[in-house]
């Protein structure tokens, strides 16, 4: 496979095994790019790129800009918050007046679920999906499983747990897709009211044990507790879901087993894992900002390749 | 397929001795010179080239490295097949030094305007060099010349030149090939 068998980046359901494969390869590529003393290509100088971010993001966004200054596109950043949606104005309005300005690409991060796939049937660009409410976040799942490929080798038959807050986390959608599309085992752990209720349909195990779940998985992919997103008491205190939940030195030393730590950040230290844990050589969450720029790079440039001049 | 020889193994392997030696010839013991192969099909010709230079000819230690073009290509979203990239294999810079591209043919002169471009993520050579297997003369879209030839060839567009390599293919051939029309 040399190219993608989608148009746009909406969410992993919509990408065969063979995408991600084809991904992850460019994105190895991408990879010795930006450990260069000169970590710039020419690929899409003649593109326009516009972030639009309707919700908060840091890493995110800073990792969109950097792959897409990387490949020498054009650029324009858009907040809501200093935007025309604060009169009123609707999604597709927005975006059609960006595109009037002649954007070719629009990666867009939006509150409510569906938002990207909405903006794919009635605009006319490339659309990369940035995180559509507690839906999908693909390019977090995409660099999540290609830093498990970098650091076991293969992701095919490991066990990958995902912990913590899975209710109101774009990212573990994503990461099931993904991690069940190249082979892999899914355990969800947290507790009972942050599991969602249709978990079992999605082909995963859930195991609300944790010193279990440590003990039984190659990766653990710590989620943030999403208190802003919380409108209930999901449990009764920090102390006590630290107590069930959290990531501690003490507990991993307890396991026979040595799993790889990951977080998508940011990193509620001291709640779902300790400075300890987040800070020591089994944590790869570095890393994985490291490859979430190559892997980005990766989709755009696929993406792009599809918008033929002649 | 309509195919005729332009080299045969024995005539090949003459050719790259003779290349050698040129490359000998302007860099002695390569203190200052880095062969770089041009990724995909260069990289066989400068696996050849190190090959007889470090142990034929008991140079020591010569720098070698594969550069990829495909992100800097021309013809990104101008190219029916999509391009795929391959990997560049460069743990040293080029700052102030010889270096000598690698290809095996040399056709319409993008690709090597593309590694001239490409190469300069590794700092600022001294100067660069050109060595190719064939040169097809005339057909240039670039002012670009090869500074060392094995062989030049006039060929019509309608024809390709197809290198064939003992490691991939099986033999050491190089075929100047009929398209079908």
């Amino acid at each position: 496979m040399t190219e993608l068998s989608v148009d746009h980046l909406l969410g992993i359901k919509d990408l065969q095994k063979e995408d991600i494969e084809l991904i992850f390869k460019t994105a190895d590529q991408f990879k010795e790019v930006i450990n260069r003393p000169i970590k710039k290509v020419p690929s899409l100088r003649d593109i326009t790129i516009a972030n639009v971010f309707f919700e908060n993001s840091t890493r995110t966004k800073l990792s969109f800009e950097l792959a897409e200054k990387r490949l020498s596109a054009d650029v324009v950043n858009f907040s809501a918050s200093s935007s025309s949606v604060s009169k009123g104005e609707t999604l597709v309005d927005t975006i059609n007046n960006i595109l009037a300005m002649k954007v070719d690409m629009v990666v867009m991060r939006h509150p409510h679920p569906g938002a990207c796939h909405l903006l794919a049937q009635k605009v006319d660009a490339k659309i990369v999906n940035a995180g559509d409410g507690a839906h999908e976040h693909p390019t977090q799942a995409l660099l999540d499983t290609y830093s498990i490929r970098e650091k076991l080798g293969k992701i095919k038959g490991k066990k990958v747990a995902i912990v913590g807050d899975i209710l109101h986390s774009r990212v573990a959608l994503s990461n099931i897709y993904a991690l069940q599309k190249l082979g892999a085992e899914v355990t969800l752990c947290g507790p009972r009211t942050l599991i969602p209720q249709h978990a079992e349909s999605l082909d995963v195990k859930v195991d609300l044990n944790f010193d279990r779940v440590i003990q039984n998985n190659d990766v653990l992919n710590m989620l943030r507790v999403q208190n802003e997103r919380m409108n209930l008491d999901y449990f009764p205190s920090n102390r006590d879901y630290v107590f069930q939940y959290g990531l501690t030195q003490d507990r991993l030393n307890k396991s026979q087993n040595k799993p790889l730590i990951m977080h998508p950040g940011p990193i509620n230290r001291g709640v779902e894992m300790s400075s300890e844990v987040a800070d020591s050589n089994d944590a790869i969450i570095l890393n994985q900002v490291e490859n979430g720029v190559a892997v980005r790079m990766s989709v755009l440039y696929l993406l792009a390749s599809k918008m033929n001049i002649v | 397929m309509n195919q005729k020889v332009l080299l045969d193994e024995k005539e090949l392997q003459v050719v790259l001795h003779r290349l050698s030696c040129q490359l000998l010839e302007n860099h002695l013991d390569f203190s200052n010179s880095v062969l770089i192969g041009l990724q995909p099909r260069g990289v066989f010709l400068a696996d050849r080239l190190h090959q007889l230079i470090t142990s034929d000819y008991q140079v020591k230690n010569l720098q070698y490295g594969t550069l990829d073009i495909t992100f800097f290509r021309d013809d990104f979203r101008r190219n029916e097949n999509p391009l795929k990239a391959n990997s560049t294999q460069i743990d040293f810079l080029v700052e102030n030094r010889n270096v000598i591209f690698i290809d095996d043919v040399l056709y319409s002169g993008r690709s090597v305007q593309a590694a001239l471009s490409a190469i300069q993520s590794f700092g600022r050579p001294k100067a660069v060099e050109l060595m190719v297997l064939i040169d097809r003369r005339f057909s240039r879209h670039l002012p670009i010349q090869p500074s060392y030839t094995g062989r030049q060839v006039d060929a019509i567009s309608e024809e390709h030149v197809r290198v064939a390599w003992k490691e991939r293919d099986g033999e050491d051939c190089v075929y100047l090939v009929k398209n079908k029309i």
